[in-house]
């Protein structure tokens, strides 16, 4: 068996949400498990809220989890202090959404890019010439090297903080919708751009996104969330396919099909009503109050994710 | 598009090019690359003075303000007597020196009532409430900005107990404060000057006295402590607030994805870009300092001996009502014209560093040039 990069288990984070006499928790991520293996990518869906970014920040060790463990080649993260928290920094890191507030407006390109650098202290002999390479790489140029932020559009500011990263090297990249925020047509160059690096460096990335689309053309295996815990996790092709899970279902019927023929007999399944709050989530299955095909079970006993088929895991009590 | 080709210069904006060049080119004798580098903000540089050249009264406060400092810093040594010079003990004429009026023999803002030259007083005052501005602002500005960062930064119970201690110090009623500091602290501080053959000649040289009167600067010393004790809470409040705005930036959470350390975001990072509204603050409290002493050592007045505006007024008010004005009058005018200055600079920095009121500023100039342009086709 292959030892996974990124071993997640029973991860939970819980955000305290007020109540005055009873302390009131926001469970944004509720116990979830998953692994990613080296040189792949998953890509993590699910609705806003639903604790997608949540995750990330707690793989990354932004934030603590309320409990579980992430280990990371096999050292578990959340209890890294010090040097070897540094050093994991080093390793692993994110690609946040907005590319408009992740860099700070009064840095130079030159220096948004070195200060990693300085950071873990990594010595380059000719620093100007090493910061173009990486500029070449994520396709701008020595002309943008003493620029600052506001000069640049979206998807090059966003360039420019996944240079920032590849500065240092890392393993494992976690990409949290880091095309949402951009124009269609930036956005495939973005994606493709992200593709090549992957192949070139052996990149392992976490691809997050609410877009179908996208996260099917990045992504070797899709886990689908929802409401804080993991419903479906399958290879891309598999889950596109055959998905397993109602919710699942659901989304994939959601996405557009622009031709009126094919949208007319397509399979239909619809979902009423919000997500309940992730404050009181119902008893059971956390879907089950929106799910066309809820039994009395679903909505006492909460599923646990089953191998249904080969690497085809769902948590749902119709299988 | 860079600065030049967007605005039609006027004679002060070549002055500013001229001013910015020296500067760069100071920076490049150091620092090789740094003009190359720093293009962009050398830009921004030139369009913050070029919109600081389209406000008369921003202007005209820095011209105030700039007067102020300049004369604080020469004061002593263009004043044509120092400042316990007396006419009456220099010439023994009583009569026509006690209390003279402006332009009487060579006194040219007339005399006080030991005889001395009230236009030497103020110049040598200038530089006593120039050195309590440089010695009050720069400390409670860092005790301030360091305890807003922390408490901004971290939150939780850090912010909560340091909050809490700015707000028991912002309870302190300042002036009652520096009084009651003046009559504990006053005594000890002349003591340790006394003592202290080092402390005697950085005071006499900082205050432009005579060493022998090094000693009585220890009521003004008094004053900047207490001063010190008060000035903080609302750079750290203040700070605080900015913090916790630019703490929601992402790059806050990217730069400690990237393995930066806590102080390192803070000083580096979130502190660069808080700087603007604390510095036109600073400028305004230039102005506030200023005013606090000179209304501290007025109501301590006889405590002071050295030449203080505050205290000229104070030993000026008693005759105010014989009708002998210029005591009062030229020491208010000379309070009022720094504090005027530096309030004036402020308000316009103000506009001027805020990049929404700049961009409008820079708009309208534009615009006009345009139309001017239209209208010559």
């Amino acid at each position: 068996m292959v030892e996974p990069l990124v071993h997640v288990e029973g991860l939970k984070k819980y955000f305290p949400a007020g109540g005055f006499l009873k302390k009131v928790w926001v469970k944004a991520v509720d116990g979830i498990s998953f692994d990613i293996f080296e040189g792949e990518t998953l890509g993590l869906v699910g609705e806003s809220g639903c604790g997608k970014t949540t995750t990330g920040r707690l793989i990354l060790r932004l934030i603590k989890p309320t409990a579980g463990k992430v280990l990371f080649a096999g050292k578990d993260v959340t209890k890294l202090r010090g040097k070897e928290l540094k050093a994991f920094r080093r390793e692993a890191n994110i690609v946040f959404q907005d590319p408009y507030t992740s860099l700070d407006p009064r840095q130079t390109v030159f220096n948004i890019i070195m200060e990693p650098l300085k950071t873990h202290g990594i010595q380059v002999d000719d620093p100007e010439g090493f910061v173009t390479k990486l500029l070449y790489e994520v396709g701008l140029n020595e002309t943008h090297l003493y620029r600052y932020p506001h000069e640049f559009s979206g998807g090059q500011r966003q360039r420019i903080a996944i240079a920032r990263i590849l500065a240092l090297r890392p393993k494992f990249i976690i990409l949290d919708e880091p095309t949402s925020a951009l124009d269609v047509s930036v956005q495939a160059q973005i994606l493709n751009m992200l593709k090549n690096l992957q192949k070139k460096y052996g990149l392992t990335y976490m691809f997050i996104s609410h877009n179908l689309g996208v996260v099917r053309y990045m992504s070797n295996r899709i886990a689908v969330m929802y409401l804080g815990k993991i419903v479906e996790i399958a290879p891309a092709k598999t889950l596109f396919e055959n998905p397993l899970h109602p919710y699942t279902k659901a989304l994939l019927a959601s996405i557009p099909v622009p031709d009126p023929e094919a949208a007319r007999t397509k399979p239909k399944i619809q979902i009423t009503g919000e997500p309940p709050s992730p404050i009181n989530p119902p008893p059971g299955c956390r879907f089950a109050p929106r799910c066309p095909y809820a039994k009395d079970l679903c909505r006492q006993k909460e599923p646990k994710l089953k191998e249904i088929e080969h690497n085809h895991f769902v948590a749902c009590w119709l299988y | 598009m860079s600065a030049e080709e967007v605005y039609e210069k006027k004679i002060l904006d070549r002055f500013s090019d001229a001013l910015i060049a020296f500067v760069v080119k100071i920076i490049t004798l150091f620092r090789k690359d740094w003009a190359k580098r720093n293009k962009s903000r050398i830009d921004e540089w030139r369009l913050m003075l070029y919109a600081l050249n389209r406000s008369p009264i921003g202007i005209a406060g820095l011209v105030l303000g700039l007067g102020f400092v300049i004369v604080g810093i020469i004061g002593p040594w263009i004043a044509p007597h120092s400042y316990d010079f007396s006419y009456i003990m220099a010439t023994g004429k009583f009569k026509e020196y006690y209390l003279a009026p402006p332009g009487t023999g060579g006194a040219l803002l007339g005399t006080d009532d030991l005889g001395r030259d009230l236009l030497s007083l103020l110049l040598y005052g200038a530089r006593v409430s120039l050195m309590a501005t440089v010695l009050v602002l720069p400390i409670g500005i860092t005790i301030g900005i360091i305890i807003g960062l922390i408490a901004g930064y971290y939150g939780g119970a850090v912010d909560e107990i340091l909050m809490r201690l700015t707000d028991v110090f912002l309870a302190f009623p300042g002036l009652i404060l520096a009084l009651a500091f003046s009559s504990a602290l006053t005594q000890r501080i002349a003591l340790a000057i006394a003592h202290s053959q080092f402390l005697t000649s950085l005071i006499s040289s900082l205050f432009g006295v005579k060493p022998v009167d090094a000693l009585n600067v220890a009521p003004i010393l008094s004053i900047i402590v207490a001063l010190w004790i008060v000035w903080w809470p609302g750079y750290a409040r203040m700070t605080r607030g900015l913090t916790l705005q630019e703490k929601n930036n992402v790059y806050v959470e990217a730069s400690k994805a990237l393995g930066l350390s806590s102080p390192s975001i803070m000083f580096r990072h979130i502190l660069p870009n808080v700087l603007g509204p604390i510095i036109v603050m600073m400028t305004l409290d230039i102005g506030g300092v200023i005013l606090t002493e000179a209304g501290l050592s007025f109501l301590m007045g006889a405590m002071v001996k050295i030449p203080d505006w505050g205290a000229i007024v104070q030993a000026g008010s008693q005759y105010l009502v014989q009708g002998k004005w210029w005591l009062v009058i030229f020491p208010g005018l000379a309070i009022l014209i720094s504090v005027l200055g530096w309030n004036l600079f402020g308000d316009s920095l103000r506009d001027i560093l805020d990049p929404r009121t700049r961009r409008s500023i820079e708009f309208k100039i534009k615009k006009r040039k345009k139309i001017e342009k239209g209208e010559k086709q």
